[in-house]
Parts: structure tokens; C-alpha cells; sequence
């Protein structure tokens, strides 16, 4: 078993204590973490999904942008910015597994460590009032 | 590989007859194997260290953990920075923006010491370090960052016969979730699994510690969790407190052993003492 960089130990242990919804991946965009808040708004524990790759989140939930046209994964803000490694922003739909059609807007910021090592990113999202 | 420690006292030295026994001077840990001589933290015990090490070495390698004058104030008096003879490497941990010459720079200029690292007879070779595995003679070092207020590495040095986990200032659970049942998202599992001995930080009791979360140290039971987790074969607390005496110290482990089944091999590490893995 190896540790994970004490950044994204960190980056965690940040993402648990907060009360807005956060979403942690590594630099595959394999998913490390999300919190209860983010569990409130995706309508399933992370318990429940454990680790999944990016293909398997970016798709999960049907994101659809608000016209309802379903969105890429690469349409996603936190898919750019594992791309980029640049903070990204967008407002878009998503299906939880509550099947509640959900209106979110996620920012996503890369996670770079000391000195210059990128290790993943983190989002960080809200449900958004209806258009 | 030999380990001799010369200092192992936290935050400020502190000597005295109450603290004979452990000792008072602050991190500073001597690691020999065949012709290598590696150093870790120039602490006050590095004077003595840089006293007795005579002309066994040409070349000597100081890793630094960080820079927090506890673990760094000895430097100015290591001797052999001023015999041209040897050859100094200094190593310490990458930070974002500044170069550790110019955080070293700091210390090795007025007011807070007269000679200047320009000024020394052989200007020491620096090399910074970060998430990093390098070979300096038949040892191999690995260096992480690790919880700790400022960029602080810790180290896992390595030969063919024994590995040995250095981590004397380290706040480990300031990041886990659920200590100590996730090694993989705890600070420090990685340099210290599976190590013959290990060095940690244990400067705290644990009503001591809930007083002072996020100074970036352990209490004596978060350490002997960790220590399990990690599955070391030997641990010795490190980084005393300086105000506890050595009376105070051997009634810290005594209620402490008293007060829970510990089955972890574990000491309180004392200055001067070798170690043979």
C-alpha cells in the first residue's frame, strides 16, 4: 500500500471538514474522495461508488448542459482542468442517483505541491438556483 | 549502519542537571556506513557531532528536515565547515518560491551570525529535495513532505542490511481521517514502513497534544500508533519537551505504559546513544 502525497492528505482532510460540496481526484482523474455535502447533492455516499475512474464519474450522473444537451466529459469543469491544470468553472445539470435533475455550478482548481508538482485537482460545487 | 544521536531535545536546547539523562541539545542525528557519513538536521548537538568527527571524512552530507531554528542553529558551529579539506554537502526540502541558499543565506548572515556562507573557507554544495530518492554512497535516502509547519521532509535512509525512518518533527494526525486505520492517507506511512528503527517526534502527552493541535508535533500516543501501523521493529520518541525534565519523562511512559497494553518495542530516545541495525 502506498501513501498518497501530503498534499492530497491534506487536501482530504480540508475537503471532509467543509460543509460545501467537494470532489477530490488524482492526476488521472482517478476519484480519491467527496464529502457529505457532496454526497447530499450526487444522492449517493461515497461509500457506495469507492474509487472510480474518470470516465466512469464524468458519465455517471448524465450531466447535460442547461439547454439539456448531454455534456462530454471534456465539457466538464473539473475534466479541463485535469487536462489544463487550470481552475475552471461551469453551471450545468446532472441526474443524482436519487433521480433528481439537479442544476449545479462546480469550480475546479489543480492541486500542485511543492515545487512544482501537480498531484490532481479538487472541485468544488453548489446546487445553483434554477435558471 | 551505525546511528549515533547527538541531540535530541525539541525547540530549544536545554541543558541542565535535571536533563543529563536525555540531554539538551536540540536534532542532530549521525548515520555511518561503510565510508559515508550523512548528517540529519544541524541542531545544537551538531557541535559536538562536528567536534569528534575528526578527519574520518572527507565528505559530509547534511539533510536538513527543515528550517526551524531548533534544527538549524548549530550549523555555524559545525568545525568542518571551516577545514577546506571537506567537502560539505547541505540538503534541504524545495519550497514554492525561494531557493533554500537564500533561506540558508538567512541564517548565516548578521544579526543572527557573523560569518557568512560566502565568507566559509568552501562554500558547502546545496541541493534541495522534495518528494525524492537520491544514493549517496551505498545508502539510499528517500525524502517527504510530511504535517508540519513550512516545508519539512522527512527521511528513510536504506542500506542492504537495514533501513532507519528519521521524522522528528511531525504532526501525524493532523491529516488522517481516521487515524491510525488509513496508512495510505496518513502523513509519513510511506518513509516509515516496515524501518528497523525509527526516530519521531513525540514531544507531547495527549492532554498536553489537545492543547496544541496544528503546532506540528505528536503526543507519545499518537506516535506509538503510528509506530505500530507502520509496523517498525524499534521506536524511540524524539523532540523531548524542553521543559520536561528527565524525572518528568520517565513518568510520562510510566503512566503511559501503565495506562494501556502497548505492543510496540519503544524508548525514550537519549543523546549519545548508538544504535547498530
Amino acid at each position: 500500500m502506498s501513501q498518497q502525497p501530503i498534499e492530497l492528505i491534506l487536501a482530504r482532510q480540508f475537503a471532509d471538514s467543509m460543509n460545501m460540496a467537494a470532489f477530490l481526484v488524482d492526476p488521472q482523474g482517478n476519484l480519491l474522495f467527496y464529502n457529505e455535502a457532496a454526497e447530499d447533492i450526487l444522492g449517493i455516499r461515497f461509500a457506495e461508488t469507492g474509487a472510480m475512474a474518470v470516465n466512469e464519474w464524468s458519465s455517471m450522473f448524465t450531466p447535460t448542459d442547461v439547454e439539456g444537451n448531454p455534456l462530454p466529459p471534456e465539457g466538464l469543469p473539473l475534466v479541463e482542468t485535469l487536462g489544463t491544470h487550470k481552475p475552471a468553472h461551469g453551471t450545468f445539470y446532472i441526474n443524482n442517483k436519487k433521480e433528481k435533475h439537479v442544476l449545479i455550478s462546480v469550480t475546479s482548481i489543480p492541486i500542485e505541491g511543492r515545487p512544482d508538482r501537480y498531484l490532481g485537482a479538487m472541485a468544488l460545487f453548489w446546487k445553483s438556483p434554477g435558471l | 549502519m551505525k546511528i549515533t544521536v547527538w541531540g535530541c531535545r525539541g525547540s530549544l536546547p536545554s541543558p541542565g542537571p535535571e536533563k543529563n539523562k536525555y540531554g539538551g541539545n536540540t536534532s542532530c542525528v549521525q548515520v555511518e556506513y561503510n565510508d559515508t557519513c550523512i548528517i540529519l538536521d544541524g541542531g545544537s548537538g551538531i557541535q559536538r557531532l562536528g567536534a569528534n568527527l575528526g578527519s574520518n571524512y572527507k565528505e559530509v552530507h547534511i539533510l536538513l528536515t527543515h528550517l526551524h531554528i531548533d534544527h538549524t542553529m548549530g550549523l555555524g558551529f559545525f568545525l568542518p565547515l571551516y577545514n577546506p579539506n571537506i567537502n560539505v554537502h547541505l540538503w534541504g526540502p524545495s519550497t514554492t518560491v525561494e531557493p533554500l541558499i537564500h533561506r540558508l543565506r538567512r541564517y548565516f548572515s548578521p544579526p543572527l551570525f557573523p560569518v557568512r556562507l560566502s565568507e566559509l573557507p568552501k562554500h558547502p554544495e546545496i541541493h534541495e529535495l522534495n518528494n525524492s530518492k537520491i544514493e549517496i554512497g551505498e545508502i539510499t535516502i528517500e525524502s517527504s513532505y510530511i504535517c508540519h509547519p513550512g516545508p519539512t521532509l522527512a527521511y528513510r535512509l536504506s542500506t542492504k542490511d537495514a533501513s532507519f525512518a528519521y521524522m522528528p518533527d511531525h504532526e501525524v494526525t493532523l491529516g488522517s481521517a481516521n487515524f491510525p486505520n488509513e496508512p495510505d492517507w496518513t502523513s509519513g506511512y510511506s518513509i516509515a514502513k516496515d524501518v528497523d528503527l525509527l526516530l519521531h517526534d513525540s514531544q507531547y502527552r495527549t492532554e498536553e497534544y489537545a492543547q496544541r493541535i496544528g503546532w506540528g508535533h505528536s503526543s507519545i500516543e499518537d506516535t506509538v500508533a503510528f509506530a505500530k501501523m507502520c509496523r517498525v521493529k524499534k521506536l524511540e520518541l524524539f523532540h523531548h519537551d524542553p521543559l520536561h525534565t528527565d524525572d518528568q519523562l520517565d513518568e510520562i511512559i510510566r503512566e503511559f505504559k501503565s495506562n494501556q497494553e502497548v505492543d510496540v518495542d519503544f524508548e525514550l530516545c537519549a543523546e549519545d546513544r548508538v544504535y547498530h541495525l
